[in-house]
């Protein structure tokens, strides 16, 4: 495709969709009588409608079918997939990996952004601080992915080759073999986690920092007046004052964290024993092409998220009740 | 109350405003020792970062075989890296990069427009099963776009649309509806009532008060959102390279950038080059727009 063909189909795109919004307001403005107002409404509501059951209400439930069906979606297997998923050695230890990333991701990544959040907390270097750690989220999961591996990064222990990474440096520096850290199962599992807890940290800074900010002066104050210090001062006071922010952070942390794929594939491609659900969905859906066990991977990580959004959410309105 | 207000009230100018509220007694944990592990924690969050920018502005030999921390000692600033990843090679960066372009606008403009319309529908018309249909969508955004793949895939290569811009298009576009109409929605109504019964008795019809009293009104609410959605798509893996990683002619920067991290993992003043080719404009997007930026991240902290 030449650059021209592209931009030809950006502009039949932009045409077809200013057609069907056109559309959409002659009749909401058009209609008239008994049964306007009920087109009207239609109008503006039924082209999201639309394509919400087109685009993810029917390949949902299509998942959903699949997933008791084998892998050319040929013959009813009912819930065998699932008992492969959770029988075979190395899809167990895909959710075992699931399970590594969802506990010490979220705990880790909001301890650093709380912990962080508190010392910057009205020094005068606050805005350039947050700023670092902050960074972080606007870099995709590929770029961070890349960034982290080049820490990682090994030479052979040779005469004449230095490090160029540069936790292998460190190594070499306090007087030890480097290592090939990537291929040291089940601890690479951890080295994929730290990237993304670089991410995530500064989400749970952000947030925790603008409910640190919201606890009332007089408090703290008065908590002052009574002589406590820096750390009576975080676990009577602030800590209690920002738990609900803390357990939205916490939640909402989970959530991406079951989802995360790009670095899985980008550092490892789920090789080493470092596979995750969503990353093994892929693999089994797009690359082995197995429909049954992708679609049954694919309903696990929904019935994994549904609990914590459904818990998310209702915290999320006690914050919004205080 | 909503849980857009629980956001909103929280979100604004969080990263780049420090409240003003001088009072001594708020200063606290101003010990050196807190600073320093202030300190540490920054360090250690932007030295990866800068190791790699350092290295794809080093000369090749340099990178390959030495670290990028013996720069200071020896330093040599190169362009070549970046001129090589970007138009050198068979498949040059930067026909990637305007895909990536081209993907990204009609992606975060089209749920946009689909949302503000549909959320106006909800909050301001009244048609029968509405609130039940608007719970339902809110619903929707527990869905991992995982679960939607396979099936909208058959249905793309059904319709002849593989490898086209279509598919990443009308994908993004479904994937981003249910959390964009929901934030619209509250945004849309915490507008006072009586302006649009103002409106209505001035004998104005829906599409005259969605176009002069939302629109206008929903502008900050709008930018949040797609800023939030345009970082969203241009960083996206997963659905670039379901719907698009085949063929160079629609494949997005993530995708290439990825496959250069497989396929050539040893020539880091490449990939280091190519990594900073893909985060450059989200970069620079939230430099400049960092007060929407905060604010749609955390409206969107539980999508996808």
């Amino acid at each position: 495709m030449t650059l021209l063909d592209k931009i030809l189909q950006l502009l039949v795109a932009v045409a077809v969709f200013a057609a069907v919004l056109g559309v959409v307001l002659f009749v909401a403005d058009r209609a008239r009588g008994r049964r306007g107002a009920l087109v009207q409404s239609l109008a503006f509501v039924a082209p999201a409608i639309l394509l919400l059951l087109v685009g993810l209400i029917y390949p949902a439930l299509r998942t959903a079918y699949q997933s008791v069906f084998d892998a050319n979606s040929a013959n009813f297997v009912g819930l065998a997939n699932y008992a492969r998923i959770f029988s075979q050695p190395d899809l167990l230890l895909v959710l075992r990996n699931t399970f590594l990333w969802v506990v010490l991701t979220p705990v880790l990544a909001t301890a650093i952004g709380l912990v962080y959040a508190v010392l910057v907390d009205r020094t005068r270097f606050e805005a350039l601080a947050k700023a670092l750690i902050f960074l972080p989220m606007a870099i995709s999961f590929v770029g961070a992915s890349i960034i982290w591996k080049f820490v990682y990064e090994y030479r052979p222990n040779q005469q004449n080759i230095q490090q160029v990474g540069l936790v292998n440096q460190f190594l070499v520096w306090l007087g030890f073999e480097p290592v090939n850290l990537i291929l040291q199962q089940p601890w690479n599992n951890l080295l994929l986690i730290v990237v993304m807890i670089w991410i995530e940290a500064g989400f749970a800074m952000t947030l925790l920092s603008a409910a640190i900010k919201a606890i009332p002066n007089d408090m703290i104050e008065a908590a002052r007046l009574d002589g406590a210090g820096g750390f009576r001062l975080f676990f009577s006071i602030t800590l209690p004052s920002i738990r609900p922010a803390v357990v939205v952070v916490v939640t909402a942390i989970s959530i991406a964290v079951l989802k995360v794929f790009d670095i899985v594939r980008t550092m490892t491609g789920g090789q080493f024993g470092t596979s995750v659900v969503a990353n093994e969905f892929y693999s089994q859906s797009f690359r082995l092409s197995d429909l049954g066990i992708g679609s049954s991977l694919a309903m696990i990580l929904f019935l994994l998220v549904v609990p914590i959004v459904i818990y998310n959410v209702r915290q999320m309105r006690k914050v919004d009740a205080r | 109350m909503t849980v857009l207000d629980a956001r909103d009230g929280i979100a604004p100018d969080l990263v780049a405003v420090a409240t003003t509220r001088s009072s001594e007694a708020r200063k606290r944990l101003t010990s050196p020792w807190a600073s320093l592990a202030a300190l540490v924690i920054a360090v250690l969050w932007t030295i990866p970062t800068f190791g790699l920018f350092l290295s794809s502005l080093r000369p090749e030999r340099q990178v390959q075989r030495t670290g990028w921390w013996t720069f200071f000692a020896n330093p040599h600033v190169t362009f070549e890296n970046y001129g090589e990843v970007l138009f050198g090679g068979s498949q040059p960066l930067a026909g990637y990069f305007v895909n990536s372009i081209l993907i990204t606008l009609p992606s975060v403009v089209i749920p946009i427009v689909l949302a503000t319309l549909a959320a106006y529908g909800f909050a301001w018309t009244t048609f029968p099963f509405r609130d039940t249909l608007f719970v339902a969508i809110f619903a929707l955004q527990i869905v991992p776009l995982q679960v939607a793949l396979l099936p909208l895939l058959e249905i793309f290569v059904g319709a002849g649309l593989n490898g086209t811009f279509w598919t990443v298009w009308m994908a993004h576009s479904t994937f981003a509806l249910p959390l964009a109409i929901f934030l619209l929605h509250n945004s849309m109504r915490d507008i006072p009532a009586e302006l649009v019964e103002a409106a209505r008795v001035d004998g104005a019809g829906h599409v005259r008060i969605f176009t002069t009293i939302m629109l206008p009104l929903l502008k900050p609410a709008i930018a949040a959102y797609a800023v939030f959605q345009f970082l969203w798509v241009w960083n996206d893996l997963l659905v670039a390279l379901v719907f698009a990683g085949g063929t160079s002619d629609v494949a997005p920067l993530t995708v290439r950038v990825a496959e250069l991290a497989g396929t050539r993992n040893s020539d880091w003043h490449l990939l280091s080059a190519g990594a900073f080719v893909s985060i450059l404009v989200p970069l620079v997007v939230f430099l400049s727009l960092q007060r929407y930026f905060v604010r749609g991240l955390l409206a969107g902290s539980v999508k996808g």
